[in-house]
C-alpha cells in the first residue's frame, strides 16, 4: 500500500520559510537556555550523583504498554500536522503528547539533569538529542533505559549500515538516530569567484575577514583537526592541541569575521561572510525556501557526520510504547515522510527511492520539490561523500573540561 | 495603637518577602556555589574552594576589563545623544512630549533579541547604510562595520538608550524654566547658564540614567554574540558558556561575583565624585 497522505497547499519547506523567523531550527531559543538552567539550578540545589547502569532485563521486566506517550523533539522536526504521529496512534492506538522543548543540547540537559538525578519522572517518555557531550554525559550516569532491540525490528532490517553500532553508543545500547546532517563547508558563489573544495580554503588569506566558523567546541575542533590531517573519531589531547593552534592562527590572520553558534546562513546570504562552516540541512532548507544558491561541499579533508538520536530517560513513564514509536518511524514510508517535511539525512536508505517514487506521483511545485529533495546530495549523501564523513570524538565526561576550554579559548577571545 | 505601629511593617512584609525569596537565597546560594569543587558528573562539594575566584579572574582577566570598557563607552554614547534628546523634550517638546517618550520607548514593544538582529541586517556589509554608503563613493568598498567592537558598542547604546534618557529628562522637566531666564538676566552666557544652571540640576537624572545604562550593558551578551567578532567576547558570553556548555557551575558563579564585585565598587566611587548626597537625592525620587 502506498500511503498517500494529505500534503499542504504549500511545499512544506516553504510553508516553514513563511511561518518560521529566520533563525534556525538548532538553537532557535538558545538565548532562553540560560533562565531555564538558572531554574534547574535554584530546584535541585547541586545535584550530580552517579547512578549505576540499568540493567536491560531488570529494566524491561514488568513494563507494559501503557497507550500514552510524552515526546520531547527539536522545532520544526515534524510537520506541524504531526502527520507521522497521528499515522502512529491509527495503527496502534497509542496518544502522543508531542513538545518541541528541545532547543538547544547544553540547555535541556540542564533541565533534566537534577529531575533525573532524583530519580524523578521528566515529563518525557522520549527524547532526541544529538551524539555529543551531553549524550555521554547521559549514559555515563546512568539516565538511558537500555533499548530492548528484540521490539525494534525495523530498525534492524530498515536502518542503514552507518548508523548502526556507532561509537558514541556502542551496539545503539541506548539510541538509534532520528536525522542526521553534514557539518561541512557553504560558500557564496556571487562573492567567491572559485570552486571550494578542501577545509584549506578556510585558512585562504584571500578570504580575509570573510570566513565564518562554530562557536561549538565539537565542530571546530573537527575542522582544525581535518585541517592537520587528524580523523577526529581517532583523536586525543595532542592532536586537539595542534588543532587549536591552527585554528588560532586562523584567526589571528584575521581571517575569521565571526564564530558563529549557529546563525550563519544570513551573513552568508548577504556577503557579510563568503564562506563558513555549515549543516547541511539549513543550507538546503534556505535554497529551497528563498531561491539562493549557495554551495555545500564535502571538503576533501572529509567532513563530519552528527546524528541526532531517540532514546528514553530511565524515569519514563511508557518506555514500552516509546520502543513502538521508535520501530514505527523505522517504516520506510514513515521515514520518507518525516525526511519530505525536515530535509535532513534519515537513517533509512530506503527513503530516497520512496521519495523518488512521489515525486512521480507528483505534480507541479510539489513534484519540483520532491525530485528536489531526493536528488540532494545533501540529504542523500553519495557513496563517494560518506567515506569522507567521520564521527565526533567521542569524550569521556572527565576530558570534556580539557577539550572545551582549548578550543573555547579559540572562539571566545 | 500598637496594631498602628504594625500596619506599615505588615504592608512591607510581602515586598521583603519577595526580595528574601528571590533575591537573597538565590544570591546566597551562588556565592555558596562559587566555592564549591566537582564537576556534575560527581556533584559539587562545598570546599570553600577561593581559588574558582583567582583561576576565574586568572583566565578571564581580558574579557571581564572589555565589558567594562564596553559597557562604559555604550554609557558615554548614550549620555552624548540622550542628554541633548532629554533637553530637547523636555523644554522644547511643548504639549507634544509624551508623543516624543513614547517614541523613545517604542523600540522597546519589540524583543530584545530581535532588535539586535535587526542591527546586524543593518550594519551588514552591503546593508542599507553601508551599502548606500559605499554607492555613492563616501564609503571605501571594503568598509566593514559589524563584527567588531563599535559594533556592540552601538548595539549596546541603541538598545539601552532609553535608560539614560528617561531620568535626565524627570529631572529637567521638573526645573523651573526661570531658572534660566534668571541666569540670562545676570549676563550669563549660554555655555555658562548650562555649566552653572542646568548640569547641576540634571546630575542626579545623569546618575541615574548612568547606573542604568552601565550595569546592564557591561553585563550583556547578546550584543557580542549578534554583533561581535573575533575578540569581541564579553563576561556574560562567559558566563553563559561555562554555566550551559561546560556545567562548570562554580566557576560560572565565580564570575558573576567578580562583575558583581567590580560594578559595585565603581558605582561607590561614581558615586563619591559625583557626592552622595546625589545619589541620596536621587534615590528619595
Amino acid at each position: 500500500m502506498r500511503d498517500h497522505h494529505p500534503r499542504p497547499a504549500l511545499p512544506p519547506a516553504l510553508h516553514r520559510g513563511m511561518t518560521q523567523a529566520r533563525l534556525s531550527r538548532r538553537g532557535m531559543l538558545q538565548l532562553s537556555g540560560l533562565a531555564a538552567a538558572g531554574f534547574a539550578l535554584s530546584a535541585c540545589g547541586i545535584g550530580g550523583q552517579k547512578s549505576e547502569a540499568v540493567d536491560a532485563e531488570d529494566f524491561w521486566a514488568g513494563k507494559e504498554e501503557t497507550g500514552h506517550l510524552r515526546f520531547a523533539n527539536w522545532p520544526l522536526y515534524m510537520d506541524s500536522e504531526r502527520t507521522q504521529l497521528k499515522k502512529f496512534t491509527e495503527a496502534t492506538g497509542i496518544t502522543v503528547d508531542y513538545k518541541e522543548d528541545v532547543q538547544e543540547n547544553a540547555s535541556f540537559f540542564g533541565k533534566i539533569q537534577p529531575r533525573l538525578a532524583n530519580g524523578d519522572s521528566i515529563g518525557y517518555d522520549m527524547m532526541v538529542l544529538t551524539n555529543g557531550m551531553e549524550l555521554a554525559k547521559l549514559i555515563a550516569l546512568g539516565y538511558l533505559a537500555p533499548l530492548d532491540h528484540a521490539r525494534l525490528p525495523n530498525f534492524a532490517e530498515h536502518a542503514g549500515e552507518l548508523y548502526k553500532d556507532p561509537d558514541y553508543d556502542p551496539g545503539n545500547t541506548y539510541t538509534v538516530p532520528y536525522a542526521s546532517g553534514i557539518t561541512g563547508i557553504a560558500y557564496n558563489p556571487d562573492f567567491v569567484d572559485r570552486e571550494i573544495t578542501s577545509i584549506a580554503d578556510l585558512w585562504d588569506p584571500a578570504f580575509e575577514g570573510k570566513v565564518g566558523m562554530f562557536a561549538d567546541p565539537q565542530e571546530i575542533a573537527n575542522f582544525g583537526l581535518l585541517r592537520n590531517g587528524v580523523n577526529p573519531a581517532e583523536s586525543g589531547m595532542s592532536d586537539w592541541e595542534e588543532a587549536a593552534d591552527a585554528l588560532r592562527e586562523q584567526r589571528e590572520a584575521g581571517i575569521v569575521r565571526a564564530y558563529y553558534e549557529q546563525d550563519f546562513i544570513q551573513p552568508l546570504t548577504n556577503g557579510d561572510i563568503w564562506m563558513a562552516m555549515a549543516w547541511s540541512g539549513d543550507i538546503f532548507q534556505q535554497n529551497a525556501e528563498e531561491g539562493t544558491n549557495l554551495q555545500f561541499v564535502v571538503p576533501t579533508e572529509g567532513a563530519t557526520l552528527w546524528t541526532d538520536l531517540m532514546m528514553i530517560p530511565v524515569t519514563s513513564e511508557a518506555p514500552v510504547d516509546a520502543l513502538e514509536l521508535m520501530n514505527f518511524l523505522y517504516r520506510p514510508q514513515i521515514a520518507a515522510g518525516l525526511t519530505e517535511y525536515i530535509g535532513y539525512v534519515p537513517p533509512v536508505p530506503e527513503t530516497q527511492r520512496l521519495l523518488r517514487e512521489r515525486a512521480e506521483d507528483a505534480s507541479g511545485d510539489d513534484r519540483e520539490y520532491l525530485e528536489e529533495l531526493s536528488a540532494s546530495p545533501l540529504v542523500f549523501p553519495s557513496d563517494a561523500d560518506y567515506d569522507k564523513l567521520h564521527s565526533y570524538v567521542t569524550l569521556a565526561p572527565e576530558e570534556q573540561e580539557d577539550f572545551n576550554s582549548l578550543f573555547q579559548a579559540v572562539t571566545q577571545s | 495603637m500598637v496594631k498602628r505601629k504594625l500596619v506599615p511593617y505588615l504592608l512591607a512584609l510581602p515586598g521583603w518577602s519577595w526580595l528574601a525569596l528571590f533575591f537573597v537565597a538565590p544570591i546566597a546560594g551562588m556565592l555558596a556555589l562559587s566555592l564549591t569543587t566537582g564537576d556534575v558528573i560527581t556533584g559539587f562539594r562545598q570546599t570553600f574552594h577561593v581559588a574558582n575566584y583567582v583561576d576565574a579572574i586568572a583566565t578571564y582577566w581580558e574579557q571581564i576589563s572589555r565589558s567594562l570598557l564596553y559597557g562604559g563607552s555604550a554609557t558615554v554614547v548614550c549620555l552624548l545623544l540622550g542628554f541633548p534628546m532629554a533637553y530637547w523634550i523636555a523644554f522644547r517638546g511643548g504639549k507634544h512630549k509624551s508623543t516624543y517618550l513614547l517614541l523613545i520607548l517604542l523600540p522597546f514593544f519589540v524583543s530584545f533579541v530581535l532588535r539586535t538582529i535587526s542591527w546586524k541586517f543593518t550594519l551588514s556589509d552591503n546593508g542599507v547604510v553601508l551599502g548606500t554608503l559605499k554607492s555613492i563613493g563616501l564609503a571605501p568598498d571594503d568598509l566593514a562595520v559589524l563584527n567588531s567592537a563599535p559594533a556592540v558598542v552601538l548595539g549596546l547604546a541603541y538598545n539601552f538608550l532609553p535608560f539614560m534618557v528617561l531620568p535626565i529628562y524627570a529631572v529637567l522637566e521638573r526645573m523651573d524654566p526661570r531658572l534660566v531666564e534668571a541666569a540670562y538676566d545676570l549676563y550669563a552666557t549660554r555655555t555658562q547658564a548650562f555649566l552653572r544652571v542646568i548640569l547641576p540640576i540634571a546630575l542626579p537624572g545623569v546618575f541615574a540614567g548612568g547606573l542604568m545604562t552601565f550595569i546592564p550593558t557591561s553585563a550583556d551578551y547578546v550584543n557580542a554574540s549578534v554583533l561581535g567578532g573575533t575578540h569581541n567576547t564579553m563576561v556574560g558570553n562567559i558566563i553563559r558558556t561555562e554555566y550551559l556548555v561546560n556545567n562548570a557551575y562554580p566557576t560560572a558563579a565565580a564570575i558573576t561575583f567578580t562583575l558583581m564585585g567590580l560594578l559595585l565598587l565603581g558605582i561607590f566611587s561614581y558615586a563619591r565624585a559625583l557626592g552622595t548626597e546625589r545619589v541620596m537625592e536621587v534615590q528619595a525620587r
